[in-house]
C-alpha cells in the first residue's frame, strides 16, 4: 500500500505540468502559411505559437466574422480551471498521504480518478461548446459568407480533436504536453489503485490459502 | 558569334590569343547529354532554395542586386546610392537623409565592389559594404534586413574606386581614390598637376558590434589612379595593397600618356603601423565637410550629420608603413589568395600576371633592398618580390579570384576568357571562354580565407546575342562556371541590372537564419508613428497639417479626411499594423509627387502631399494585400485656403 501511495501522490503531482505547459494545441496552415499559425491553449489562457500568431489569425478570422480570440480576462474558465486543477493536486496528494498512513484504502484513490474524469469530461464538454460558439456565431455583417451545399451558412469551428479542412486551411487540433502529463497523472492513479488492491488482494488471498490448509 | 572576339584580337594583332584559344567553341558544352546534365546543375526545383546568395553591384544604377546561385533568380534589389520608387527610398521623408551629401542631395551614383564583412577571415554575413564612386561614399547594408544602415562620405577623395574592400577582422573598410585631386580642393591650373595633385586613401573604422563607420585617417599618397585594393590575410593580415595607374602623373589623354612606365606599383600599406601611428597621436587633422548617415531600424528614420574634419597621414612620416612594388603595365586587380602568401597584379595592357611574395617582400624590405624612390616612399626591386609569372596567353588580365583548393581564376578583358592556374607553379589548366568582355568573376567567400570553391560568375560588360534583342541596349550578362572539377564549365548565363562590376557571395545557409521577417510594432520609436488604432489623428500646425495613420488588411484608419485645404503640406505618417512575414502595405495618392511609399510590417513611412486643387481625392494601398485589396482605399476632401470647415476624419462612419 506504501508504494500504491507513492504511486499516487507522483500521479496528482503530474497535473501541476499543466501550469507550465499547454493543454491543447491548434494549428493552421494554408498554401500562404507555409509556417502553420497555431495557438497553444494553456489553463491559464491562450496564446500564439509563434509571437503574433494570434493577432495573425484574427486578422484573418475578421474576414469571416469570427469573435476574436479570448483574452485570460475574458472567459471564467481560465480563472477557474487553474483552481480546480491545484485543488485535484491537493486532494489526490492527501489521499496519498493519507494511504501511506494507513488511514485510507485503495478505493479512494480511484474515487479520485473517477472525480478527476468527470471534470475533465466536464472540462471537454465545456471547451467544446467554446469552439463551437467561437466558430458558428459569427458577425451578420462578416464580408465573406460560404454557405453549405444543404443551404446552411458554413461554421468554422475547429475540430475538438484531430484534423478538419476549414474552406484553404488545415486546422489540427490535439493534446499537447500538457494533457499527456495530466493523462500520465491519470493513469498512475489507476496503477496506484491496482497496485494497492493487488497488495491487499494478494494478502488475502494467502490468509485464505492459509485458512484453507489449516 | 566569335566574331567580336575575334575582331577585337585582330584589332590588336594578337597572335597569342589566337595560337592560345583558336580552338574554343563556347557553344560545344550546350550540345546534348552534357546540356541537360548542365541544366540539372542549376536547376533550383519549385519551393527549394538557392545555396548561395550573390549581391552584384548595379554599376550606374546605384544600387545592389541579390542573386541566387546556381539558379541566377534575382531576390531583390537593395537600393543604396540611388532613390528607388518601389518602397519609397530616397523619396520618404525617412529615407532622404541617407542620400545627403557635401554637395547636397544625390539620388544617384555608380556603385561598384561589394564586400561581406568577415571575422577571422571568414565571411560573417552582418553586413554588406558598397562604394559609391561617384560621389565618394561607402554604404553599409544590414544583412539581416538587406537595408541600407549607413552612408559615409569621404572627403578628400575623387572617383572612390580603390573600395570597399575589408580587412579580415571587419577593422577597416577602405575607399581609395581612382582620381587625384587637389587636397584641400582649390581653384588651380590643371596642368599642374604633377606633384601638387594627391591621392587619399581613407581607412574608414567598423564599429565591431554595430558597423557603424567612421574615417579614421587618410593617407595623403603621391598624385597616382589608386585603382583596385585588397586586403592582406592570414600572415600579410595588417597590410592592404593598392594597384596605381598614371604614375607618369599625366592630366590630359590618359589612354596614352598614362600608359608610357613600363611599370605602375602596387602600394603595399602596413596599415596596423599606420594605426599604431595615429593612435600615438600621429597625423594632422584637417577641416573637411562631408556626411554621415545613419538608419535607425527603431525609429525607422535616417539621420545626416555633416563632419567638418579628418584626419590625414603624411605616408612619408611613418617610415616602413609604406612601398611601391613595380608592376608592369598599368595593373588593374590587385588579389590576395586565400593563405595570404601571394599578391597577384594583373597589368591590363600585358599578357602575362604578375606574382608577388609576400615573404620577400618583408625580407626585401628588412633588407632595405631599394630601387629608388617616388615622392619619398620607397620602391621595392621588381625582381627581389616577384613570385613568379603567370605566362597565360591571354590578354588584358583584370581580376583574379581563388578557390580555397590552390587555383586562381583570372578574368581577360580582351581575350573575353577565365584562366584557371595554379598557385604556386604559376601554370595555366585550363581556360574557358566569357561572352563577352569579362570585367570582375566571383567565387563565394573569394575574398576571405575560405573561399567555398564550387562556382565562379563571370561579369561581362557585353551581352550581344546572349538574350532575345530588347532594342539598342542590353542588361549585361552574368556566366555561371561550375569549378568543382578540373575542368571548368559553363552551365549558366543570365542577364544582371545596370553594369554589375564585382559581387560577393555567401552561403544561404548563414544568411537565411538570420533574416529579419517583421519589425516589431512595439519596438516602433518613430516620433510620427500610430502604434494605437485609436491614435490615429491628424494634427494642424500652421499650413502643415500632419496625418497619423494606421493600416492593416485591409483598410486605412482614418480613410475620410477633410478641412484640408489648398496650400496645405500634408504629411501623411503610415504606420503598417500587420505583424506577418512579407504582407507590406502600400500608399499612394493622386498627385503625389514624390514617391509612393511600401511600408513593412511595423514600419513608419511619410510621403508629402501638397494639394493644389479643390476636390475629393482618393488615395489607396498599391501592394496586392487580401482579397479586399481594392477595397483599402480612402478619401481626402480639399477645400479653398480661405475655407471654414474643421479638420476632421473617420473610419466606418
Ligand atoms: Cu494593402
Amino acid at each position: 500500500m506504501k508504494r500504491a501511495s507513492i504511486i499516487m501522490i507522483v500521479g496528482a503531482l503530474c497535473l501541476l505540468g499543466l501550469f507550465a505547459f499547454p493543454l491543447w494545441n491548434i494549428m493552421l496552415g494554408a498554401p500562404q502559411y507555409p509556417d502553420p499559425l497555431g495557438m497553444n491553449i494553456h489553463i491559464t489562457g491562450i496564446q500564439g505559437v509563434s509571437e503574433f500568431d494570434l493577432q495573425n489569425i484574427d486578422g484573418l478570422n475578421h474576414y469571416i466574422g469570427m469573435k476574436t480570440i479570448p483574452k485570460a480576462d475574458e472567459m471564467w474558465e481560465f480563472n477557474v480551471f487553474p483552481i480546480v486543477i491545484i485543488g485535484m493536486v491537493l486532494l489526490g496528494v492527501l489521499l496519498g498521504i493519507l494511504g501511506y498512513l494507513g488511514k485510507i484504502d485503495y478505493r479512494y484513490f480511484l474515487g479520485w480518478f473517477l472525480l478527476m474524469s468527470i471534470l475533465g469530461i466536464m472540462g471537454m464538454y465545456d471547451f467544446n461548446l467554446w469552439l463551437t460558439d467561437y466558430g458558428s456565431n459569427l458577425d451578420p455583417h462578416a464580408i465573406i459568407k460560404v454557405i453549405n451545399e444543404d443551404g446552411t451558412p458554413m461554421t468554422y469551428k475547429p475540430p475538438l480533436f484531430g484534423y478538419k479542412k476549414l474552406l484553404n486551411f488545415d486546422v489540427s487540433s490535439i493534446p499537447a504536453t500538457g494533457a499527456w502529463l495530466m493523462f500520465v497523472g491519470m493513469a498512475l492513479t489507476v496503477v496506484a489503485f491496482l497496485v494497492g488492491w493487488k497488495s491487499t488482494g494478494s494478502h488475502s488471498s494467502h490468509q485464505n490459502h492459509k485458512l484453507a490448509t489449516s | 558569334m566569335k566574331k567580336y572576339s575575334l575582331y577585337l584580337v585582330a584589332i590588336l594583332g594578337s597572335v597569342l590569343f589566337l595560337s592560345g584559344c583558336g580552338d574554343q567553341n563556347g557553344k560545344a558544352s550546350s550540345n546534348g547529354a552534357l546540356a541537360s546534365n548542365n541544366a540539372e546543375k542549376v536547376y533550383v526545383a519549385p519551393g527549394e532554395h538557392d545555396e548561395f546568395y550573390a549581391f552584384m553591384s548595379g554599376g550606374y544604377s546605384g544600387n545592389v542586386a541579390v542573386y541566387g546561385l546556381p539558379s541566377g533568380r534575382m531576390f531583390k534589389e537593395i537600393p543604396v546610392f540611388s532613390q528607388f520608387p518601389t518602397n519609397g527610398y530616397g523619396y520618404s521623408e525617412e529615407t532622404k537623409p541617407m542620400l545627403e551629401t557635401s554637395f547636397g542631395f544625390i539620388p544617384a551614383d555608380d556603385s561598384h565592389h561589394p564586400d561581406i564583412s568577415q571575422t577571422n577571415g571568414e565571411l560573417d554575413g552582418r553586413w554588406l559594404f558598397i562604394n559609391g564612386n561617384n560621389t565618394p561614399r561607402i554604404a553599409r547594408i544590414d544583412l539581416k534586413t538587406f537595408e541600407t544602415a549607413e552612408i559615409i562620405e569621404v572627403p578628400n577623395s575623387a572617383g572612390n574606386h580603390s573600395s570597399s574592400y575589408i580587412t579580415e577582422n571587419s577593422e577597416y573598410v577602405v575607399a581609395g581614390t581612382r582620381f587625384s585631386v587637389p587636397i584641400p580642393q582649390r581653384d588651380m591650373p590643371i596642368k599642374d598637376y604633377k606633384g601638387n595633385f594627391k591621392g587619399a586613401l581613407s581607412f574608414i573604422s567598423v564599429e565591431p558590434e554595430t558597423g557603424s563607420m567612421d574615417i579614421k585617417f587618410q593617407l595623403i599618397m603621391p598624385g597616382f589612379n589608386y585603382d583596385l585594393s585588397h586586403p592582406g590575410r592570414g600572415k600579410s593580415h595588417g597590410w592592404f595593397f593598392f594597384t596605381t595607374y598614371n604614375t607618369e602623373e599625366a592630366n590630359s589623354l590618359l589612354e596614352v600618356n598614362a600608359s608610357q612606365n613600363d611599370k605602375d606599383f602596387i602600394a603595399a600599406v602596413n596599415w596596423k603601423k599606420i594605426e599604431e601611428y595615429v593612435e600615438n597621436g600621429g597625423g594632422t587633422m584637417v577641416p573637411a565637410n562631408y556626411t554621415h548617415n545613419v538608419y535607425s531600424d527603431e525609429t525607422h528614420s535616417a539621420t545626416s550629420t555633416m563632419k567638418k574634419e579628418v584626419l590625414t597621414v603624411d605616408p612619408t612620416k611613418v617610415p616602413g608603413a609604406i612601398f611601391f612594388m613595380p608592376t608592369p603595365k598599368s595593373p588593374h586587380g590587385v588579389d590576395v589568395n586565400p593563405t595570404g602568401d601571394y599578391i597577384v597584379g594583373n597589368g591590363k595592357l600585358s599578357a602575362d600576371l604578375t606574382v608577388f611574395s609576400f615573404d620577400k617582400m618583408i625580407a626585401a624590405i628588412d633588407g632595405k633592398k631599394f630601387d629608388g624612390e617616388a615622392y619619398g616612399l620607397p620602391i621595392l626591386k621588381f625582381e627581389d618580390v616577384l613570385a613568379g609569372q603567370v605566362k597565360s596567353g591571354g590578354l588584358g588580365p583584370l581580376h583574379t579570384e581563388f578557390d580555397g583548393q590552390g587555383n586562381a581564376y583570372t578574368t581577360f578583358f580582351i581575350s573575353s576568357e577565365v584562366v584557371k592556374w595554379k598557385v604556386g607553379t604559376w601554370e595555366v589548366i585550363d581556360r574557358k571562354p566569357t561572352f563577352y568582355s569579362v570585367g570582375h568573376c566571383m567565387i563565394p567567400g573569394g575574398n576571405s580565407r575560405k573561399p567555398f570553391g564550387k562556382y565562379l560568375v563571370s561579369m561581362n560588360k557585353i551581352t550581344k546575342d546572349r538574350y532575345l534583342p530588347t532594342g539598342p541596349e542590353l542588361e549585361h550578362s552574368a556566366q555561371l562556371y561550375d569549378i568543382s572539377g578540373d575542368k571548368m564549365e559553363l552551365i549558366y548565363d543570365f542577364p544582371t541590372h545596370g553594369e554589375p562590376h564585382y559581387a560577393a557571395a555567401i552561403p544561404a545557409s548563414i544568411l537565411a537564419p538570420k533574416s529579419q521577417k517583421i519589425y516589431k510594432l512595439a519596438e516602433n520609436e518613430h516620433p510620427f508613428a500610430t502604434k494605437n488604432v485609436s491614435d490615429a489623428r491628424i494634427v494642424h500646425d500652421g499650413n502643415e497639417v500632419h496625418v497619423y495613420m494606421a493600416m492593416i488588411r485591409s483598410h486605412f484608419t482614418p480613410d475620410n479626411i477633410e478641412g484640408i485645404k489648398v496650400g496645405d503640406k500634408v504629411y501623411f505618417h503610415i504606420t503598417n499594423h500587420e505583424q506577418d512575414f512579407d504582407v507590406p502595405h502600400g500608399f499612394m495618392m493622386i498627385g503625389q509627387k514624390n514617391s509612393g511609399l511600401l511600408i513593412m510590417p511595423g514600419q513608419t513611412k511619410t510621403s508629402v502631399w501638397e494639394p493644389k486643387q479643390e476636390g475629393v481625392w482618393p488615395f489607396y494601398c498599391t501592394d496586392f494585400c487580401s482579397a479586399l485589396h481594392q477595397e483599402m482605399q480612402g478619401y481626402v476632401r480639399v477645400s479653398p485656403a480661405k475655407s471654414n470647415i474643421d479638420l476632421s476624419w473617420s473610419l466606418g462612419e
